[in-house]
């Protein structure tokens, strides 16, 4: 057994190393979507230059837009949001899921970066996900894995992003480990058609339900 | 139904706590609830594998040359495997770099201090593991610089590492120091890390990889978390 390498911050000057043009569109990768263009200067940027076609990911379009705040209720905005998922059908992109019986989707892929905004908001367009199994015989209610990164965050901070409008998150196994009181911090409220409501409160009152996995 | 293998938990004592109060930003960013333990599910063993060009574009191995001119500084190689705890390479998983120039200045927008900027040095690159886990990549020695957290508070030289292993339960992102570095001990984000496991996060300088009349060699070695011996029924 070797140890593990330890968790350092990403610190504030990730931008023009992570978040790639178009990495917070999980349905067709469009435009700058997730990067901060206005911080990395003309001729230094090498991440993906998104000038290839796309298709369009299958299923139910959701965005959900959000602001991260720190301990005293200010937003921040050197922080960024990775994120992970399955695809409409329930099937992660991974060699490790298996189960040829559900559908790959050629153009969604699950993984994503959304950078917080100068105002400290995000943005992801992505589709709605299937479910997936949990422990047991159990079925999840349909959620995006989270990382919380960002300039005074020494190692990330693991959440999940769940529908508020979404029936089965009351059979949802994950869920049913968070007090109760504390459930409403990991839902997604709807706003209207298709666009959820999604803050993040990295400490005190409200803060967001984080998880050791 | 099929056998979630789950990855081993965060080494107890290895990593930094959340609040690190010497380091200032920590304060007001760290949760002050518990962190709730989860089984691993399928969610937590996956990840993305393979499609890095369609992400974060295809793989840069040499930041001394993405300008017009080649970088300012001394030019070096840094390389090693990713491994896991048992020591298993892990192949085919993509390592993102990042790092400030010579001077110490990063071609951020957000980085105004007082040091020159190389035109023809962006500082972020990107690896993928061959199949023995091994990576390998140009650059230019980082300098250190400035950061306000303290009165005279510089930054030991380091470069930026993310890696996403196999799997979401393997993210890891981290810093690379440099052997010898007086700044080291009086950095305030190496030492949030338990004292027994900052060397882990220290590079090795080695004279065999160096190259002639060319690169000074930095080994690296990166372990990620590993497999937990007990399947479990998803
Ligand atoms: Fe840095």
């Amino acid at each position: 057994m070797t140890g593990q390498t330890p968790w350092q911050t990403v610190g504030p000057y990730f931008h023009y190393a992570l978040p790639w043009k178009g990495g917070a569109d999980l349905v067709e990768g469009r435009g700058d979507a997730g990067a901060r263009m206005d911080l990395v200067p003309d001729g230094h940027y090498t991440l993906n230059p998104n000038d290839h076609p796309r298709g369009v990911a299958k299923g139910q379009i959701v965005t959900i837009t959000g602001t991260v705040f720190d301990g005293d209720g200010t937003p921040i905005p050197d922080s960024f949001v990775e994120l992970w998922q399955a695809n409409a059908a329930g099937r992660y992109d991974s060699p490790d899921d298996d189960r040829a019986e559900l559908a790959l989707d050629p153009d969604f892929i699950g993984f994503g970066r959304a950078s917080t905004d100068a105002d400290g908001v995000f943005i992801i367009r992505t589709v709605k996900p299937g479910r997936v199994p949990g422990p047991g015989n159990s079925l999840q209610a349909p959620h995006i894995a989270i990382s919380v990164m960002a300039r005074g965050v020494i190692k990330r901070m693991v959440s999940r992003i769940y529908f508020a409008d979404e029936a089965s998150n009351t059979e949802d196994p994950i869920l049913d480990l968070v007090p109760p009181a504390r459930r409403a911090t990991l839902l997604a409220v709807p706003v209207g058609e298709g666009q959820y409501r999604f803050d993040i409160r990295l400490q005190g009152e409200g803060e967001t339900v984080f998880f050791d996995v | 139904m099929s056998l979630i293998l789950p990855y081993n938990r965060e080494e107890e004592g290895a990593h930094p706590p959340f609040l690190s109060p010497d380091y200032k930003a920590t304060i007001k960013r760290s949760p002050q609830q518990p962190l709730i333990r989860i089984p691993q599910t399928l969610t937590e063993v996956t990840g993305p594998a393979g499609r890095w060009d369609r992400l974060m574009g295809p793989a840069i191995a040499d930041l001394t040359k993405i300008g017009t001119g080649e970088a300012i500084g001394q030019r070096i190689v840094v390389s090693g495997r990713v491994l896991d705890e048992d020591g298993r390479p892990v192949p085919n998983t993509i390592v993102e770099v990042w790092q400030a120039n010579a001077a110490g200045r990063y071609i951020h927008k957000k980085d105004q201090w007082n040091a020159p900027l190389d035109p023809n040095f962006t500082g972020s690159g990107r690896i993928i593991t061959d199949d023995q886990g091994r990576y390998r990549f140009y650059t230019i020695s980082p300098g250190a610089y400035p950061w306000g957290n303290h009165y005279n508070a510089w930054r030991p030289a380091h470069i930026h590492f993310s890696l996403l292993g196999p799997a979401f339960a393997t993210r890891l992102v981290t810093q690379m120091y440099f052997p010898g570095d007086p700044l080291i001990p009086l950095d305030p984000i190496a030492n949030a890390v338990p004292a027994h496991a900052l060397g882990r996060m220290i590079s090795r300088f080695d004279i065999e990889t160096t190259q002639e009349a060319f690169a000074l060699s930095y080994i690296f070695d990166i372990v990620l978390r590993g497999r937990d011996a007990t399947p479990m029924e998803d």
